[in-house]
């Protein structure tokens, strides 16, 4: 009699899980069956003629040895800018947890660059280092190294990673903060009583405490220096030069925005996609297995 | 209760001001930012004054890239404006899409408007020309390259005269090196100045098939002999200091106006920023010759844009259209225009008018786009490109140039280069629009 009365046929759960669905419907299974449909066909760009095609779009990426290449930068950078933002903030943590003074305007100061658009991170970092007019160029030339990331596209990752990272520092460097923090302190306490350096207990009880928090920061990074760098790579380089530092989703944008050409767009948005899923699942799946709680 | 009054006051307003004048809007979406979208706006206001059957709205709507996408985009979802600029790059797309666009000439015939194409600057207009001889779009802001000199630099260099030839260009830029300068001359716009108009200049073909004008099948041949050997030349004075690479578009402006370089190509149309920006006497003559590849100039090519008007609206729309495109062409607004701008004139009778108002002699140098422009009979070489997916091509050669400049590359390896991903993007683009 109980169990009817409390489990009873009722439309309440279904109304009450409806926005979420609706807004999952309307905002992400919509577009991504759009894209998923306009990745099948060939289009001039007003749309006066379209064919279907299969999977020619794609096909013709994967021949595409600039499409390629952007995929090989895309890994590289991704790696390389979340390596460094996490191992600098980390750093940092691990020394804001022993400072005693002053540590509130210390923190506060890191965490300032979070704040700043990514198109004016990418303007200021421009500024700073235009071959003819930036203070950091201008100090390379006088020690004899002539900067010029218009032309040297070494120079231009290097400046897209550097400007990429520093954006992200402060980010990371909260989740360290607030991770370290919440380290019951007798831990390192009997570990202090027991002889440990700072070093030692550093890495023996800090960093596999930290653990869950690196595993969700991985995530982010990574997800952040596939996607969210867009605006500070079309401030910065535009992906030049000679496509140097054309990541897959400034090349989405190109192709879709610039070049007009929805399949070939539409298709490496579907390929995107489907990276983020396979990403999140190997993830979800065996790393986190392996981290200690 | 006071707030529905009001809103019943606003909207019963609104309606009476429609009522009274029942003008029809024309939608007019352009590209022109800063001091020349306010041209464009006293040019609509004008013809507004001038006429009360039809209101012009002009709409800035980014870059040229920007406008063409914004009017594609608005096209799909059928929210198209009347009329939009799109920049030359363009054309064979606009052109390809024979639903979308009403071509000029058609648009007045079917308007019953006079319209007498001859009146137009044969240079300007037969970029926009089908092979049959009409007219698609309206010119509106067409330059062409010309080679700008720092005259105060070129006599304390003791130089008498603008170099005419390449050769001239290379003494000319090692004397101001010698006078004390540190760059001899930088270009910007490279594809359009260094590859299209130097063919164009010379007489050769950019691709095939009459640089794309008598078909879709066309392909790339501007990895010549003539083109490698000048640019090979060009990145090989590098290291002296003769050329210095400033950029892509107009990027390289200031290495001229800070009197950096003593030499600068690139688009009659900076005209209004040279007089703003450089505080040295400047002056402007034709495009260098390449001695060893023709023994006389032929003519240049234009860059710039042109209104295309777009179908779908309504047919009262279009007289207006018509009626615009009429004003728009008339001796007075083109001068007013070419004066104003450093863009050339769209007809002859706007260059004779400027003439007349004593316009070239108060500043001389200023009818050099128009006298390379007209230097001779086009020729297909010289008529202009018609290349689909443009738009991503110049940014190809973009690259290629810049590994050329930047040591990567040789000019064959980088020309090469550039025309098979050219040709890829033609194959393409020939296979989206069979």
């Amino acid at each position: 009699m109980l169990k009817r009365v409390h489990f009873g046929p009722s439309i309440l759960p279904f109304l009450l899980v409806a926005p979420q669905i609706a807004v999952t419907l309307v905002f992400f299974m919509w577009p991504a069956g759009q894209a998923l449909y306009q990745s099948f066909l060939m289009e001039d760009m007003f749309g006066l003629s379209t064919e279907f095609v299969w999977f020619d779009n794609f096909k013709a990426l994967f021949a595409d040895p600039y499409y390629l290449g952007a995929f090989k930068r895309t890994a590289f950078f991704s790696f390389v800018v979340a390596g460094l933002a996490m191992s600098v903030a980390l750093m940092l943590a691990a020394m804001v947890d022993r400072i005693v003074k002053g540590v509130f305007t210390y923190r506060t100061l890191l965490i300032w660059p979070y704040a700043v658009a990514p198109v004016i991170a990418g303007a200021l970092w421009v500024f700073m280092f235009d071959p003819t007019l930036g203070i950091f160029a201008y100090a390379l030339h006088t020690i004899g190294y002539d900067w010029n990331h218009k032309l040297n596209g070494n120079e231009a990752m290097l400046l897209v990673i550097m400007a990429a990272t520093w954006k992200q520092i402060a980010y990371n460097f909260l989740f360290f903060v607030a991770a370290i923090q919440s380290i019951p302190k007798p831990l390192i306490e009997a570990a202090a009583i027991d002889g440990a350096g700072p070093f030692k207990r550093f890495w023996t009880i800090i960093f596999p405490l930290i653990t869950p928090t690196m595993f969700f920061l991985v995530v982010v990074n990574i997800v952040y220096a596939f996607f969210d760098t867009f605006g500070i790579i079309h401030a910065i380089t535009q992906g030049g030069p000679a496509k140097a530092t054309e990541i897959l989703v400034y090349k989405v944008w190109y192709d879709g925005a610039v070049a007009i050409d929805l399949g070939s767009s539409a298709a490496q948005s579907v390929i995107l996609m489907a990276i983020v899923i396979v990403m999140t699942v190997v993830q979800f799946r065996y790393i986190e297995r392996k981290v200690e709680y | 209760m006071r707030i529905s009054k009001y809103i019943l006051g606003a909207v019963t307003a609104a309606s009476f001001a429609s009522g009274a004048f029942a003008q029809t809007e024309i939608q007019w979406w352009h590209a022109m930012g800063g001091a020349n979208g306010e041209r464009v706006d006293k040019i609509a206001a004008d013809f507004n004054a001038s006429q009360s059957d039809y209101v012009v709205v002009p709409s800035y709507k980014g870059n040229y890239t920007e406008t063409m996408t914004a009017a594609v985009a608005a096209f799909r979802a059928h929210e198209q404006p009347d009329i939009v600029q799109v920049f030359e790059v363009g054309t064979a797309s606009m052109m390809a899409a024979k639903g979308a666009v009403y071509p000029i000439s058609e648009l007045m015939a079917d308007t019953n408007t006079p319209f007498d194409q001859s009146v137009y600057l044969p240079a300007v207009v037969s970029y926009y020309q089908t092979p049959e001889g009409d007219l698609l779009s309206m010119p509106f802001n067409s330059s062409t390259p010309v080679l700008w000199y720092n005259k105060d630099a070129f006599a304390k260099a003791g130089i008498e005269n603008a170099p005419t030839t390449w050769d001239e260009v290379n003494a000319d830029a090692q004397k101001l090196l010698d006078s004390g300068m540190s760059c001899g001359y930088s270009f910007g716009w490279q594809s359009w100045v260094m590859i299209e108009n130097y063919d164009a200049w010379h007489n050769l073909p950019t691709g095939t098939e009459e640089n794309g004008y008598a078909g879709l099948n066309t392909r790339f041949t501007f990895n010549s002999d003539a083109v490698v050997n000048r640019l090979q030349s060009i990145a090989d004075s590098q290291a002296s200091g003769i050329f210095k690479y400033g950029g892509r578009r107009g990027d390289s402006l200031p290495l001229f106006t800070s009197g950096e370089c003593g030499m600068w190509i690139n688009s009659s149309a900076y005209y209004g920023s040279m007089v703003s920006q450089a505080d040295f006497a400047f002056g402007q003559t034709m495009m260098p010759l390449d001695t060893d590849v023709a023994s006389a100039p032929q003519n240049s090519i234009i860059g710039g844009a042109t209104l295309w008007v777009l179908r779908g609206q309504d047919e009262s729309h279009y007289k207006g259209v018509a009626e615009f495109m009429k004003y728009l062409s008339t001796p007075e607004v083109q001068a007013w225009w070419h004066q104003e701008t450093g863009y050339v004139p769209i007809t002859t009778a706007a260059s004779d008018l400027s003439r007349q108002q004593g316009f070239y002699d108060k500043n001389p140098g200023t009818d050099t786009a128009i006298a390379e422009l007209s230097l001779n009979t086009p020729t297909a070489n010289s008529r202009g490109l018609r290349f689909g997916n443009f738009v991503q091509i110049r940014d190809i050669i973009n690259e290629e140039m810049e590994s050329l400049w930047a040591g990567d590359k040789t000019a064959r390896q980088a020309m090469d280069s550039a025309v098979e991903r050219g040709n890829a993007l033609l194959a393409k683009f020939e296979k989206a629009n069979k």
